[in-house]
């Protein structure tokens, strides 16, 4: 009899369903993927329930792959219940390793997020105030709805995570990779994350037109210029954050003449990407004096969400303080 | 005490969408809910972001229709720096819209929609899934369906460096042109993709329409709702889905609004529940009623089937003619079967793989002149596009330097949530009598909201397999008597 091929499980928090198609994109590589392991959940695709799961032996699944950040109590429950049943949790994707674009709502608390969507949107009309209740009784039907959170949290947070397969989405080759180790036994020391330790810059081909000297005069927006599409984006003044970010992705969105967002996160070396990047950005900025420094800062509209556009979560900062949140 | 039936659709336990349905004392329906649980506030955190960068940020919307956000982000930041794009930047934008279109639509056909005809509706539920369709139609046809969804993705991926989550959408164009080489490969796709898509339309014509069991369910009562009708049309009020104005049919079928996306405003709102997250669009005009059906009800319907009733042709000849056909079936406009959502979207996306070949057979679209620089003071923006499942919204205040004060977005199956609830307690009624829940109910249940192609399925409508669904029969105490699976 051959060996019993290895469990793998599949679950999603709060995500957009891009890391999903990232597994499909495959293509062909899905096939065998499927050949080589036993999914035995996969809310997406197949008909097992969260009991299913809780029957399972601890410990039993290889691997399981969650995506997502985590902001509703129902997410919270279920990952604790994977992380039991599961030798291997693999953060995968921006949202489940960072915090993600989802993590912007880290800016705001459950309170003003609700009074904008619920009631001050332009198209709401809402004259009785109703938000939405974890226990409702509508005409006399009870029904339930899970709790909104203040704050969003990367997987780590809520649980122990072994391996973070970066970017959003993650590259096809770095899920092929992370894959191929996990089947063939050769994965890297617990918590690594699973894509080159470098930085983007060391892989963009733009690099080769770095100046001997790379400074900023000032910072502009990709709206304010024609972007050239070979010359490096900071030499053309526009933030870029490559140096911060890790490698692995392919650099597809330079490839489309766009600078990068940072989705991969900081290379291993690297705590916080955001301070990370303004400090890289300090050393090329070409000023002598504190108002010049300041004329250049102040261009950067918005730099928060800028250089923590995918990782406030995860950042030394967390979220906007709550008292400070209007 | 009422029973319940919970029909937990996804193992993410309410992830993406729980049904609820209620039986009175004889056992019948008395009302069903679809819940959806979940929120993530992207109109909050849009607030002080330069406005530009959302056609980077809202993509993380939905990873499975991210070209939609794209798009509507960067007409809406158009709008707001009153700037216009240069007709080849226009070219670019619809030739990535139409490819996005016709992908998506016809993953949907073939992964989603179509196992439940392809295969069967009553065949076992560990067939009907792509693998099923493949099964049935052969194996060099699945590695042709997989093979049009790369090669279209390729086209996508070369002008806005990724398919999923694109870049390079800028207020007055985009970020990257096409070059001759590529133009002349990607026309060689886009002729392919006209053939792969009329190919899907006779496979839904042999299996569909030549099976009397399946029309009769196409056009039985349990699967039809009447309702308004919205959708962006051209200036011939021809189906469009980049640009146009947004059209309203009512209920018989007779224009009841056309108006500017500026516009929205005077007739669109939002009712809030206080059971679900989402929130319920209805004609401003009309009034919200409530969960009905009918003239006198503010609920509308968007996505295909609405896409082709509120409008009065389609722009390409092969489309065309499918669309005579489908009315001609169905006896005349509009047509309310929601399963005809699923010819529709076929229809669809024969049109856009029309376009695509006229785009790129035009040399214009190589020009170099793709973006046109904001001068004017931002201030505020609105930009429509038709996302694969319906009207999408995005609509930006912003202070002079551009940083969104106030941000709205209507996304496109909420434009549906009013209908999917009615479609599905129409469907429960249709299957569930005097408490008895037939095993049917599984498949129908499943079979009324599967033709909106929800968003809040959105992982699902990607992936092999039919929608897990487990029914779940309560008596009085709250145990459970019955429990149906598949």
């Amino acid at each position: 009899m051959s060996e019993p091929k290895p469990k793998v499980a599949f679950y999603w928090c709060s995500s957009c369903g891009g890391c999903e198609e990232s597994v499909v994109d495959l293509g062909a590589d899905i096939l065998k993927v499927v050949a080589a392991v036993d999914i035995v959940f996969w809310p997406v695709a197949l008909d097992f329930k969260k009991k299913d799961v809780e029957a399972m032996a601890d410990g039993s699944i290889a691997v399981t792959f969650i995506n997502g950040a985590v902001r509703m109590s129902e997410q919270e429950e279920m990952v604790h219940l994977l992380r039991r049943k599961s030798q291997l949790i693999v953060a995968h994707g921006a949202c489940a390793h960072l915090g993600g674009i989802p993590g912007l709502g880290n800016f705001w608390n459950k309170e003003t997020i609700f009074r904008t969507v619920y009631h001050t949107t332009v198209s709401t009309d809402n004259p009785k105030g109703t938000e939405p209740l974890t226990k409702v009784s509508d005409a006399g039907y009870d029904l339930t709805l899970p709790e909104f959170w203040d704050t969003v949290h990367p997987l780590d947070h809520i649980i122990d995570v072994d391996y973070y397969l970066p970017g959003c989405a993650p590259h096809r080759d770095l899920i092929m990779g992370a894959v191929t180790a996990i089947l063939e036994g050769k994965l890297p020391p617990k918590g690594a994350v699973l894509s080159p330790n470098k930085s983007c810059c060391d892989d963009c081909d733009r690099n080769d037109t770095k100046p001997e000297k790379l400074t900023i005069k000032e910072t502009k927006r990709p709206s304010e210029i024609l972007l050239d599409p070979k010359t490096g984006f900071l030499a053309q003044g526009v933030i870029c954050m490559g140096p911060a970010t890790r490698s692995g992705c392919g650099e597809r969105c330079i490839e489309g003449n766009m600078p990068c967002r940072g989705c991969m996160g900081p290379p291993d070396q690297v705590t916080d990407q955001g301070a990370k990047f303004l400090s890289a950005l300090a050393s090329i900025l070409d000023a002598n004096d504190e108002p010049g420094i300041d004329r250049i800062v102040d261009s950067i509209v918005d730099p928060a969400g800028t250089f923590y556009r995918f990782s406030l979560p995860s950042s030394i900062l967390k979220r906007k303080k709550m008292e400070a949140v209007r | 005490m009422t029973r319940r039936i919970t029909i937990d659709p996804i193992t993410r336990l309410e992830g993406h969408g729980k049904i609820e349905i209620f039986l009175d004392d004889h056992g019948d329906v008395e009302r069903a809910y679809l819940q959806v649980p979940e929120l993530r506030g992207f109109e909050q955190f849009a607030v002080g972001r330069p406005v530009e960068e959302m056609s980077r940020i809202t993509p993380r919307i939905c990873g499975v229709c991210p070209t939609a956000h794209y798009m509507a982000a960067s007409k809406a930041a158009d709008a707001v720096y009153h700037v216009e794009p240069p007709p080849t930047a226009k070219m670019l934008r619809e030739l990535i819209f139409n490819a996005f279109f016709m992908e998506d639509h016809t993953l949907h056909f073939f992964f989603l929609g179509g196992p439940d005809f392809v295969v069967g509706p009553q065949a076992p539920a560990a067939e009907r899934n792509i693998l099923g369709v493949i099964g049935k139609v052969g194996v060099e046809i699945g590695g042709r369906v997989i093979k049009a969804r790369e090669d279209v993705r390729e086209i996508m991926a070369y002008l806005c460096g990724k398919a999923i989550h694109p870049v390079g959408g800028l207020p007055g164009g985009v970020s990257k042109g096409l070059d001759e080489e590529h133009r002349v490969k990607f026309l060689a796709t886009a002729k392919e993709t006209v053939e792969f898509t009329e190919f899907a339309l006779q496979i839904f014509n042999d299996v569909v329409l030549k099976n009397q069991g399946y029309v009769d369910i196409v056009v039985g009562e349990a699967y039809k709702i009447k309702t308004y009708y919205m959708g962006l049309v051209n200036a011939r009020n021809q189906v469009e889905f980049y640009d146009g104005d947004l059209r309203v049919v009512d209920p018989d079928g007779r224009e009841f609004a056309k108006f500017k996306p500026a516009d929205y405003l005077d007739h669109i709102a939002e009712h809030v529940e206080p059971w679900t997250y989402v929130k319920f669009p209805f004609l401003k005009k009309v009034g919200w009623k409530g969960f009905v059906e009918g003239k006198d009800s503010g609920v509308y319907r968007v996505a295909p089937l609405a896409r082709l009733n509120a409008a009065e042709s389609m722009q390409t000849p092969r489309a065309q003619v499918h669309y005579d056909r489908m009315y001609e079936i169905l006896g005349g406009k509009p047509v309310h079967n929601t399963l005809a959502f699923h010819w529709a979207r076929l229809i669809e996306a024969l049109q856009a793989a029309e376009r695509m070949v006229e785009l790129l057979e035009d040399p214009a679209i190589t020009g170099t002149d793709i973006r046109r620089l904001p001068t004017e003071t931002p201030t505020e923006g609105v930009g429509i596009v038709e996302a694969p499942r319906g009207v999408l919204i995005h609509h930006y205040k912003t202070d002079e330097r551009g940083l969104i004060t106030s941000a709205n977005l209507i996304v496109a199956t909420i434009g549906n949530a009013a209908a999917i609830n009615m479609s599905i307690e129409k469907a429960a009624k249709a299957y569930i009598k005097g408490g008895v829940v037939s095993e049917g109910l599984l498949n129908m249940a499943e079979m009324a909201f599967r033709p909106y192609d929800p968003c809040h399925g959105c992982g699902t409508h990607a992936y092999p397999g039919g929608l897990p669904l487990t029914i779940n029969v309560h008596d009085d105490s709250g145990r459970i008597v019955r429990t149906l699976r598949r």
